[in-house]
């Protein structure tokens, strides 16, 4: 049973549920401009370093969505992008004092130079093997940034990050302002995985997932598509990571702990795989969720979690967005046939 | 010398425990084509009952070494009727979530009911001290410990290549889609193999019980570990599992030895290595794209 990695047993992404659905360009405006105004409001409802830890989540899921649902690829080692950028935007902020864009930009592309060898390594392995390696080798930054302690902090990880943002200083002192001054950077993650999907290059990734051999045989370099999207993908990582340490003002062997690894799949999960938007409605349910458990005291998250979990993988293997957008057709249809 | 004695021995000790779990994890997936994820949580249940049973009912390790695995195999009946099977069908990745989510509900519930400090669990009489042979001075309870889980894998060997049970086992772990053409139910046997491979984590945590911190947090490191070692040896291969596991066990000791607290990095770097070099592990076949 081993071998049966058959398109009928490929990932059940939201999007591949069908015929490639037409989105009305209008919806789609519509939809987007939606998004934004949500995101704009955010800080205003909730208490905005939450709303700032959704939006990072968000692209972290993102992120992983990009390998997952366009890529057929399941990194259970995304914490080492995430990490490895939290802890070098720490670093860049505390000791050279720049604006944080440039201490997240530095920290992203940190990300990206580390995600050339685990990918190199890593897409000689598909399926689950893939999976596995790239858990380890997130597991082995996380011995090297334990035991590196004189940069990274060991246990105690890095403190007191400042969020220099060229002298302004509601930004540097207030969550709210600086909630609006990292949106930018969040934008710019969302954008590049939505134009790298969109792209042709995008359209190679969909044959690769769909059908590795034919993809091949058509004469596109299957690895090297891996290892760059693998690449963008850490970068993007990179960028939420970033932003994350910054907001919080530290960096934590947490941040590479393979827990990360496992809550960000979480969040792609059960927002849908295969939908890129999928991963901030996720990071919105898991976040606010940990908030409320948090602030009520209840110990043993993850008994939650972990219940969440087993119930979508088990029941709605489609995410929130994709379970919404199958419902969406179908009563469309039948309004349709009612007509 | 002396030293590298000593190193060799806690390295097969350590292996001993690695070997056992990653024989359960490598039985497993040969059969069921699932990668459980809770085999780390299982070798904590492992430990973790074998100190409560000493706490609430005074059963000591000998006795704990028959029950737990029992009752192991029981709870891997019940995950694998109840949970894992609905998703054997689908995509691996499906059931390799699902045993993490598994693995957190299990690891939290441990903590909530009993803390995160270690529960108390001692070497069994008889197994105490230390032996010396010239300049070598040894741990009893770790040549026990690396002496039994050989013993054991010999006796899962053994079972596998000599009886017709394992004949079958083997033979569904080699080539589901033939053995089913021979008429063999290979359906019959997912429930017990599942069951089993749980069984072996759980033995594994019998035996680290008596010298590791016993704590609910004690699996968390140990499946990262294990699985290191499945990509080194093969997954699915049982013979690889068990190289592996001693392999690692002892790259583990002497860079504990040797090089201090580096010692998680060598196993990563060993890993690395065989991936570059042998794609499919140092036992296993090469898969097609």
């Amino acid at each position: 049973m081993s071998a049966q990695l058959t398109d009928t047993a490929r990932v059940q992404t939201a999007a591949s549920s069908g015929p490639e659905r037409r989105v009305n360009p209008f919806l789609r405006a519509g939809l987007l401009l939606l998004a934004l105004l949500v995101v704009l409001a955010l800080p205003w409802y909730i208490y905005p370093p939450v709303a700032m830890d959704i939006l990072a989540w968000g692209l972290f899921a993102i992120s992983v969505d990009l390998l997952l649902g366009f890529t057929g690829l399941l990194s259970f080692g995304h914490a080492a992008f995430w990490g490895m950028s939290a802890y070098t935007t720490g670093y860049i902020a505390t000791q050279a004092g720049v604006p944080f864009y440039v201490a997240v930009l530095g920290g992203a592309v940190a990300a990206m130079v580390i995600a050339v060898p685990t990918g190199y390594l890593a897409v000689r392995r598909t399926g689950i093997y893939f999976a596995m390696v790239t858990l380890a080798f997130a597991q082995m930054l996380y011995f090297i940034a334990n035991q590196a302690s004189a940069i990274t902090g060991g246990e105690n990880g890095l403190q007191g990050i400042p969020k220099t943002f060229f002298g302004i200083d509601q930004v540097e002192t207030d969550s709210f302002y600086f909630y609006y001054a990292a949106l930018p950077l969040i934008l710019l993650g969302a954008f590049i995985a939505w134009r790298t999907v969109s792209s042709p290059f995008g359209r190679v990734l969909l044959a690769i997932r769909d059908n590795p051999a034919r993809a091949r045989a058509l004469g596109y370099d299957v690895e090297r598509y891996k290892i760059m999207v693998f690449v963008i993908s850490a970068g993007i990582a990179g960028l939420a990571g970033g932003v994350f340490s910054v907001s919080h003002g530290f960096a934590s062997l947490q941040e590479l702990a393979w827990q990360t690894s496992g809550k960000v799949v979480l969040i792609t999960v059960l927002g849908g795989i295969g939908t890129l938007w999928g991963g901030p409605l996720g990071a919105a349910v898991v976040v606010l969720l940990e908030d409320q458990l948090a602030s009520s005291g209840f110990e043993g998250i993850g008994i939650i979690t972990g219940s969440i979990f087993i119930l979508i993988v088990l029941l709605f293997r489609k995410g929130i967005w994709g379970t919404v957008a199958d419902l969406v057709t179908r009563l469309r249809s039948r309004g349709g046939r009612n007509a | 010398m002396t030293q590298f004695l000593q190193y060799t021995l806690q390295g097969l000790a350590a292996g001993g425990f690695y070997a056992l779990a990653a024989l359960g994890l490598a039985v497993i997936f040969g059969v069921l084509g699932v990668v459980n994820f809770s085999h780390g949580a299982c070798y904590m249940l492992g430990a973790m009952i074998s100190a409560l049973l000493l706490q609430h009912f005074g059963l000591g390790f000998w006795p704990a070494l028959v029950i737990v695995p029992v009752i192991m195999f029981v709870i891997g009946v019940l995950v694998e009727r109840l949970l894992v099977q609905w998703l054997l069908k689908l995509d691996p990745l499906y059931n390799f979530l699902l045993t993490f989510g598994l693995t957190l509900l299990t690891v939290d519930i441990m903590k909530r009911q009993f803390g995160v400090s270690s529960l108390k669990y001692e070497v069994p009489a008889g197994l105490t001290g230390r032996v010396s042979f010239g300049s070598v001075d040894l741990s009893v309870y770790q040549m026990f410990a690396a002496a039994f889980a050989v013993l054991v894998c010999l006796a899962v060997w053994m079972i596998l290549t000599k009886t017709r049970v394992g004949m079958i086992v083997r033979a569904a772990t080699e080539d589901p889609e033939r053995s089913r053409a021979l008429g063999i139910n290979v359906a019959r046997w997912v429930t017990p193999v599942f069951g089993f491979g749980i069984a072996l984590a759980g033995l594994s945590g019998v035996l680290a019980a008596p010298y590791r911190a016993i704590n609910a947090d004690m699996g968390t490191n140990f499946i990262i570990i294990l699985f290191a070692i499945v990509v080194i040896g093969g997954l699915g291969s049982i013979l690889g599992a068990v190289v592996a596991g001693f392999l690692v066990g002892l790259v583990e000791a002497y860079g504990q030895g040797y090089y201090g607290q580096l010692s998680q990095v060598l196993i990563f770097v060993l890993m690395a290595a065989v991936v570059l070099i042998r794609p499919a592990g140092l036992f296993g076949r090469e898969e097609a794209a």
